[in-house]
C-alpha cells in the first residue's frame, strides 16, 4: 500500500463520496432527508446476555432545536431482517410501524414473502408495542414475552471525523487531524430499539442481519 | 405472548360491541384497531456501516437499496473492488491483503453482500483484535476499523493519517441498561 499519492487524484470517488455521510446517513437520492433515511444499524448482546438487541436509526441529523418536531411516520415500516439459514435470505423478521404515537413491533416472525415488499404481520404470535417517547420526557420502555422495546429520539451514537474525511476524498486535505472532531456530536437520531430473546432468532450459532425502510 | 394476541384481540372485540350498542344511532364509528394494510415497498436498507456510502458508486447508490442481499454480490463484487482499489491503490497489486489477509477480491467479495454477521453465542463486537465480524456494538469504532481494512495494509501499520479518523468514541456515554443509547441532545 505504498502509491498512496493517487488515492488523492480519485475522482470518480469523490464524486461517489462526497455528498453521502456514513455510517448510512443520507446514504442514497431516494432516501436521503426524508423520514425512510436509515442512518444506522446496530446488533448486540444485551446486558442480559440471552438477549439481542437491534438498533435502527432513521432520520439523521437531527439539532436539539429541531428533535421536538420530528416524529415516525406511519408510512414508514422498519423491518429487521434475519437469515439464520446462511443463505441472506430472511428467515424471521421483526416489523415495527408507528400508529398513534405508539410504535407496535410484530415479531420475531417468519415473513409471508421475503424480498423487496412487505405487508404487515398482524397475526404473528409475538411482539408489543410502547408508547414513543416525547422529547425531553425519560425514556418510555415496554416488555413483553421477554421482549423490551423502545422508540423515539435519542443522541445519535455514531461518531467519525467526516468532514476531515470528505476534504481527504475531496483532494483537499492529505489525512486525518489527530483529534479529529466527531461531525455527528450534539445531533440526535430517531430510533427503535428492540430486545429479543436469543432463543426467538435461531438459539446459537451465526445470524446474518439487516434493516429495511419501506413505504406505503 | 398470550398477552400481545389478547391485547388486540381486546381492543378489537371492545370496538365490535361499542359498535353493536349503537346500532340504533346513525353515527359511524371509527375503528380503535390501527389499520395495518397495504404493502410496504423497499426504499432503504443497511447492514454494515459506511457500505453504500464508500464502497458504491454515485449512480448505483438507489439500486443498492433496492437490491436483496442474495443478489448483492452478484450485482455489484466488481464495482466494489474497482472503488476498493481506486481508494487504496495497493489493493491492486497482486497478492496484496489487509490485516485480515483478504486480498481485494476477497474482502470486496465480503462487503458486497451488506449483511451484518452476528454471534448468537458470546462476545458481539465488529472487532476487536480478536472477535472479527460477530456484531455491533454501540461503542465500536467501525469507521477506523473500517479505514484500517482499507488503508492499514497487512499490519495495520500503513498510512497512518488516513487509517484513523482519530474520534474514538461517542459524544455521550451509553447506558448499561435498555434502551442503551443516550437521551438526545
Amino acid at each position: 500500500m505504498k502509491n498512496l499519492k493517487t488515492v488523492l487524484g480519485v475522482g470518480v470517488l469523490a464524486v461517489a463520496s462526497f455528498f453521502s455521510i456514513a455510517a448510512d446517513h443520507i446514504d442514497a437520492p431516494a432516501v436521503q432527508g426524508g423520514t425512510s433515511d436509515v442512518t444506522d444499524f446496530y446488533a448486540f448482546q444485551g446486558e442480559n446476555t440471552d438477549n439481542l438487541v437491534f438498533v435502527a436509526n432513521v432520520q439523521g441529523l437531527i439539532s436539539p432545536a429541531n428533535t421536538a418536531n420530528a416524529s415516525f411516520d406511519e408510512n414508514v415500516l422498519i423491518e429487521f431482517n434475519i437469515d439464520n439459514t446462511g443463505d441472506n435470505v430472511e428467515d424471521l423478521v421483526i416489523q415495527a410501524i408507528p400508529r398513534d404515537g405508539k410504535m407496535y413491533f410484530f415479531g420475531p416472525v417468519v415473513p409471508s414473502q421475503t424480498g423487496l415488499n412487505s405487508t404487515i404481520e398482524t397475526s404473528a404470535a409475538v411482539g408489543g408495542l410502547v408508547d414513543i417517547t416525547t422529547y425531553g420526557s425519560s425514556a418510555t420502555v415496554a416488555t413483553n414475552g421477554g421482549m423490551s422495546f423502545f422508540a423515539g429520539p435519542r443522541d445519535d451514537p455514531f461518531f467519525m471525523d467526516f468532514a476531515q474525511y470528505s476534504a481527504i476524498i475531496g483532494g483537499t486535505a492529505t489525512g486525518f487531524n489527530d483529534p479529529g472532531v466527531d461531525t455527528f456530536a450534539g445531533s440526535n437520531v430517531m430510533s427503535i430499539v428492540v430486545e429479543v430473546p436469543k432463543s426467538l432468532i435461531g438459539g446459537s450459532g451465526t445470524i446474518n442481519t439487516w434493516v429495511e425502510s419501506k413505504t406505503k | 405472548m398470550k398477552t400481545f394476541k389478547i391485547y388486540i384481540l381486546a381492543i378489537a372485540v371492545s370496538f365490535l360491541t361499542f359498535n353493536c350498542s349503537n346500532n340504533d344511532d346513525n353515527v359511524t364509528i371509527q375503528p380503535t384497531v390501527p389499520d395495518f394494510s397495504g404493502t410496504y415497498s423497499q426504499a432503504d436498507q443497511m447492514g454494515r456501516p459506511a457500505v453504500n456510502t464508500v464502497f458504491v458508486s454515485s449512480a448505483n447508490k438507489d439500486m443498492f437499496n433496492v437490491t436483496i442481499p442474495s443478489e448483492q454480490n452478484g450485482a455489484f463484487q466488481s464495482m466494489f473492488e474497482a472503488n476498493l482499489t481506486a481508494l487504496s491503490p495497493a489493493f491492486a497489486n497482486p497478492g496484496d491483503q489487509n490485516a485480515l489477509m483478504l486480498d481485494a477480491p476477497t474482502f470486496t467479495g465480503l462487503l458486497a453482500t451488506d449483511v451484518l454477521n452476528v454471534s448468537l453465542d458470546g462476545k458481539t463486537t465488529f472487532f476487536d483484535g480478536t472477535n472479527v465480524l460477530t456484531g455491533r456494538a454501540l461503542a465500536d469504532d467501525v469507521i477506523t476499523v473500517e479505514l484500517l481494512l482499507i488503508f492499514g495494509g497487512e499490519d495495520f501499520m500503513e498510512n497512518p493519517t488516513l487509517s484513523d479518523d482519530n474520534v474514538d468514541g461517542n459524544d455521550k456515554p451509553f447506558l448499561t441498561s435498555f434502551p442503551y443509547l443516550a437521551s438526545p441532545w
